[in-house]
């Protein structure tokens, strides 16, 4: 048995995971498994958030600007609820995040939705970042002293 | 006396047809994409959504596409667009100690943690206009074999040693000013300033920072750190019971340290002024960074003698939707008041001339 807390990093992994990629890619894993039979609890919808910074970078909050969001919530047959939340207007996303969210939750479910998913989605994902870590690295100053004198 | 004029409708609608028409452009050149201005002009679009306080790549392009390159405008038509969704609420607090960096560099410190990564920058480059780019180019991206290593904070690092002042903090769950549902006033706090700020047009806000390196309002500053990359954003939504990643926002910080303050009580420290806008906007961090701490004068006993320092007077003109609607409202039909003034006019006049030939004869005689 799952503790919630650990379901929770769970979700929030898989979440992180899904709003990182984009709705084809999603589509594309989706079409690997069998999706289950399910409801909207909340059509996709878009909406606003206003983005917060910190005086400093570590201080007392404030109002940045907005950004964009979509969300939407799901049921399963089976009463699994899932919910999805993603930066951006693109409203199957956030649909497909929902129910991916509560496949995740779903003891017959989960081990598919990693599989076919989230591993790939995964493993895109840090490979996009490893690209641009390993772009930003090459412009990485190597500050040499010159040797002045000499003899 | 207020005279309804009507008639008009259809050199409007015509005027907004030609305008259609020449946004268009030569037919035979092929129509540009918003990818193409996302993904190419990316910089304009970084300032309208900085500017216009809505981070959505695809909307500041279709802005930038509909304005015909005039950033004003764009700016302008993202603010009217925010008015027609909801707002779902606020996010966590971004991070951006932990940002995946892209950009980092420090005037400061030579040798800071993680190193000077000088990112895709105009810095060092030469100012030639390159005439290859007319011809179209399939450049490549450098890569390097080491990761990047961890990258504290510089301030976090001056901080270590006291030998800066800390930031602000307040309580969890305080209130955070938003000049988006309430009316500014004066005094203004920090968190409303820098909201003022962080959506100021980028322009002024250079202005009023270069004024300050020139004596109005000096502050000493170094660049301590400007970093740029893409930052995690959290929202706790109810629904869920918990805080839902949305995924990644680019933004730029810059920590700009200024000069010591300290007094019998409290050791002498620098002091910080900061910026943080959306997407890669480093002149627009820096400028906001000067600004902020130019601003800070009253918290920080200062005398109040530049136009940087003057809160009112800058946050009242930083706005550029705001200050092209009141210039541009000029061009509108104004004929009403405009005959007032005329027919005030021309009895002043009458007057004059008047009182000139009245005035003529005694001269005369007085020779």
């Amino acid at each position: 048995m799952v503790t919630e807390t650990a379901m929770q990093a769970r979700r929030k992994a898989a979440m992180t995971v899904l709003a990182h990629s984009d709705a084809a890619g999603i589509a594309e894993c989706l079409g690997a498994i069998a999706v289950p039979a399910h409801e909207h609890l909340r059509e996709p919808e878009n909406g606003l958030v206003m983005v917060r910074g910190r005086i400093g970078g570590d201080g007392a909050p404030f109002n940045l600007g907005e950004a964009t969001v979509s969300r939407a919530a799901v049921r399963l047959a089976t009463g699994e609820v899932g919910f999805g939340y993603t930066l951006g207007r693109d409203l199957e996303k956030a649909r497909m995040i929902a129910l991916c969210d509560a496949m995740v939750q779903s003891h017959e479910l989960a081990d598919a939705v990693e599989a076919n998913v989230l591993a790939p989605l995964r493993s895109s994902m840090l490979a996009s970042r490893e690209r641009q870590a390993a772009q930003a690295a090459a412009t990485r100053v190597d500050f040499y002293t010159m040797v002045r004198g000499g003899g | 006396m207020y005279v309804a004029v009507k008639g008009g409708e259809r050199a409007i609608e015509n005027a907004h047809r030609l305008l259609a028409h020449e946004r268009r452009g030569d037919r035979d050149v092929a129509e540009i994409s918003l990818a193409q201005i996302s993904g190419q002009l990316s910089l304009g679009v970084d300032r309208v959504m900085t500017e216009g306080s809505l981070y959505d790549r695809e909307l500041a392009a279709l802005a930038i596409k509909q304005a015909r390159g005039d950033l004003i405008e764009a700016i302008f038509l993202v603010r009217a667009f925010r008015a027609t969704l909801p707002r779902f609420g606020a996010t966590e607090p971004v991070d951006t100690g932990t940002m995946q960096v892209r950009r980092r560099i420090s005037s400061t410190f030579k040798d800071i943690p993680g190193g000077q990564v000088l990112g895709p920058t105009f810095d060092y480059t030469h100012r030639l206009l390159d005439p290859q780019l007319a011809e179209g180019s399939a450049p490549e991206a450098p890569v390097a074999a080491e990761p990047l290593a961890a990258m504290p904070r510089v301030t976090d690092i001056l901080g270590r040693d006291g030998l800066i002042e800390a930031s602000p903090q307040t309580d969890d769950g305080a209130p955070v000013g938003d000049l988006t549902r309430e009316p500014l006033s004066f005094p203004a706090d920090r968190d409303l300033r820098l909201q003022n700020l962080a959506r100021a047009d980028e322009g002024f806000l250079l202005a009023l920072g270069y004024s300050t390196q020139r004596g109005y309002g000096r502050s000493h500053p170094f660049a301590g750190e400007i970093r740029f990359g893409e930052v995690e954003v959290e929202f706790f939504a109810e629904d869920a019971g918990f805080t839902v990643p949305l995924g990644a926002i680019a933004m730029t910080e810059c920590q700009m340290v200024n000069q010591f303050k300290g007094s019998a009580t409290e050791a002498p420290c620098f002091t910080r002024g900061y910026g943080l806008a959306f997407g890669q906007s480093e002149r627009k961090t820096m400028s906001m960074a000067l600004v902020d701490r130019s601003l800070r004068a009253r918290e920080l006993s200062e005398e109040i003698k530049a136009p940087a320092q003057d809160e009112e007077f800058v946050m009242s003109h930083s706005d550029n939707v705001q200050a092209t609607g009141f210039v541009e409202h000029l061009k509108l039909p104004h004929y009403v008041d405009f005959q007032s003034e005329l027919g005030l006019l021309r009895k002043l006049r009458a007057e004059f001339f008047e009182a000139a030939a009245s005035a003529e004869p005694l001269q005369e005689a007085a020779e």
